[in-house]
């Protein structure tokens, strides 16, 4: 199989899961714990192949509690380390989730949306989980989440998800779905990235930076540095200080500022027709192909119709949707729920923002999208 | 602690947080025993703990790695982080609720895979650190603060749970007993597998002030009047042996 030593730039048929395990080893992740569940499952299956020749571990768990925690331990011993899950597995990982942020701990969560919630349709798509990789803990965190939208990026976005957890030592998630998950289409497993290697060997406290990024080194158990690895709040060093206000409120503020501070570095959007727009789609993951596909129609039908696609869920593209608010006369935002980052937007587009919802199970027809902008227009 | 132990807690500590009579320094201090004379240095011990009163014996008492993770979870954490290091030596030490009420699946998937894990789990049969509400380890007809009138469930027995899943080295011994506490651990540490040490440590703060046993010495005392070798219980009946502590090496 290509790719699995020797990135190549040649597109073979890929189905997207796969194609974001072999990002995950392309990045240097070496280990994976997991739990079965559809439609994610290939995701696992694909990792216990490639680690085992990659000199990786592989464990299957009892749970997916288990295995989000298992994946934070072997972060703690130093190895690149991811998970993949759905809407009720990744419901049951939330507490460790805010646990992995509050520890700093780098670790990649490929979560394939299925349509919830509850069981749901386990087979079907769904975007309903968008709120939940922002929110889904308790506590204030700021976790950083990407969103592909073929199979080139799921291999992409997986291998970037690893450099940007790496990087800033928070867990990132790569909020794929249903449908881009089980899509089968070309996709070039190359080499064309710089690899990110969390700072473990540098000066300073594990768990407090006077740096500007706030990223603190992070050594690995064995390194011989004598870690105090806790959840509860805690100081540079890693005591615990569970009483002590200023320093929960400056260890809460650092973090924040991880994510917050770094947006321009983080935040990936893509343009389409925005020149001269009048009506702009913002959309993400496989319903923003339904919107190219509706621009571009709209487009041969005279109207001037653009997208404004982010392959970054969190830290919202704020600025980009504000700009976009300034630039057209509506916004139209379709998406796998009740209208979830519609909301989000209004919040920050000075423009009408318009939402188109579908919890079927099912994509968007291009179609739909073109007669409600004709309306939008009227 | 013999001060030949201090040189394994960690620098910076005032002291532990453990209530006057706690059994867990007792504990700690049969641990760092143990680990001294299999020669294991500092910098390759991995210390896991989940959240309560015993999850705070390692971390941040013992100048090692230790990772302090979530209620229950412990087992799970270190799991991963053995598999991804397999030359730590990686200790779980928890309570019983962690380890075995929300834990509890964690538990014996680890002892049924074999992980090379200690588990030591300190017994003080209730949630102390939220005080003092019933556990799946608290005896028939003690008092609690969930079950004032007296616990009607059954407590497990965690030394025969973890064998039926698979765990290569169990053994209950009680902190009144330092000694052979300290040679099952060493056992269990040597031990390649997965291992469980179960360790009586009683709570004289939300145990002992319920159950007629406010004072401290009067609480061990109790402790050590119901424990009962393993090759004496075996004539007792299922009903007799729950109002015991059998004690004793179980596997192999």
């Amino acid at each position: 199989m290509p790719g699995l030593n020797e990135p190549s730039s040649r597109r073979v048929l890929m189905q997207g899961n796969i194609a974001a395990a072999e990002g995950a080893i392309r990045a240097g992740c070496r280990f994976f714990a997991g739990y079965p569940i559809t439609p994610s499952s290939e995701i696992m299956v694909q990792m216990a192949k490639l680690l085992g020749s990659n000199d990786g571990r592989f464990i299957q768990m009892e749970d997916e509690i288990a295995s989000i925690c298992a994946v934070i331990g072997a972060s703690g011993s130093g190895v690149k380390a991811m998970t993949a899950t759905s809407g009720p597995g990744f419901s049951l990982m939330q507490e460790a989730l805010g646990y992995g942020y509050f520890t700093e701990t780098p670790m990649v969560l490929v979560n394939v949306q299925r349509a919830g919630p509850g069981t749901g349709q386990a087979t079907h798509v769904g975007q309903g989980d968008v709120m939940q990789a922002r929110y889904g803990t308790h506590g204030d965190v700021f976790p950083i989440a990407l969103c592909p939208a073929s199979v080139q990026e799921m291999y992409d976005l997986t291998i970037r998800a690893f450099n940007l957890s790496e990087r800033f030592r928070v867990p990132t998630f790569v909020m794929a779905d249903e449908a881009v998950g089980h899509l089968r289409e070309p996709c070039a497993l190359h080499g064309g990235f710089e690899i990110e290697h969390r700072n473990r060997h540098g000066e300073g406290a594990p768990f407090g930076s006077d740096a500007p990024d706030g990223v603190p080194p992070m050594p690995a158990f064995g390194d011989g540095k004598k870690l105090m690895v806790t959840g509860s709040t805690h100081n540079p060093e890693g005591f615990r200080k569970v009483d002590d206000p200023e320093i929960h409120d400056a260890l809460v503020t650092r973090l924040m500022r991880k994510t917050e501070d770094h947006r321009g570095e983080i935040v990936e959007v893509e343009e389409f027709f925005l020149d001269d727009a009048e009506v702009a789609f913002f959309a993400y993951g496989i319903s923003a192909r339904t919107a190219l596909a509706a621009a571009r129609r709209l487009r041969k039908m005279g109207v001037r119709a653009g997208l404004l696609r982010t392959k970054t869920l969190w830290p919202f593209p704020e600025e980009a949707v504000a700009q976009l608010g300034r630039r057209v006369r509506a916004i139209v935002v379709p998406e796998l729920n009740k209208g979830m980052f519609a909301g989000v937007c209004r919040a920050h587009a000075a423009a009408e923002v318009h939402s188109v919802t579908q919890t079927n199970g099912k994509t968007i027809e291009p179609g739909r999208l073109v007669t409600f902008v004709q309306e939008v227009l009227k | 602690m013999t001060r030949a132990m201090e040189k394994y807690l960690r620098g910076g500590l005032g002291g532990t947080a453990f209530c006057p009579g706690c059994g867990h320094g007792i504990l700690l201090g049969a641990l760092l025993r143990a680990v001294d004379r299999i020669g294991i240095h500092q910098d390759d011990l991995l210390f896991v703990s989940g959240i309560g009163c015993a999850a705070w014996i390692p971390s941040p008492n013992i100048g090692a790695d230790t990772l302090h993770t979530l209620h229950g979870r412990a087992v799970a954490f270190a799991t991963g982080a053995k598999i991804a290091s397999p030359k730590m030596t990686t200790i779980v030490v928890s309570g019983d609720g962690d380890i075995s009420s929300i834990g509890g699946n964690h538990l014996i998937h680890a002892a049924r895979r074999d992980t090379d894990l200690t588990v030591i789990c300190a017994n003080n049969q209730i949630y102390g650190m939220t005080g003092g509400q019933t556990a799946c380890t608290t005896p028939v007809g003690a008092r609690t603060a969930t079950d004032p009138a007296g616990n009607p469930h059954r407590p497990f027995d965690l030394c025969q749970l973890v064998i039926g899943a698979g765990a290569r080295y169990a053994a209950r011994y009680p902190i009144t007993r330092p000694p052979m506490l300290v040679d099952a651990i060493e056992k269990a540490i040597r031990t390649p597998g997965f291992t469980f040490v179960e360790a009586i440590s009683p709570c004289p703060t939300q145990f002992g002030r319920r159950n007629d046993t406010p004072d401290v010495g009067d609480l061990y005392e109790k402790v050590e009047a119901l424990c009962i070798d393993r090759e004496n219980a075996e004539s007792m009946t299922f009903d007799e042996r729950l109002k015991h502590f059998v004690i004793g090496e179980f596997r192999p």
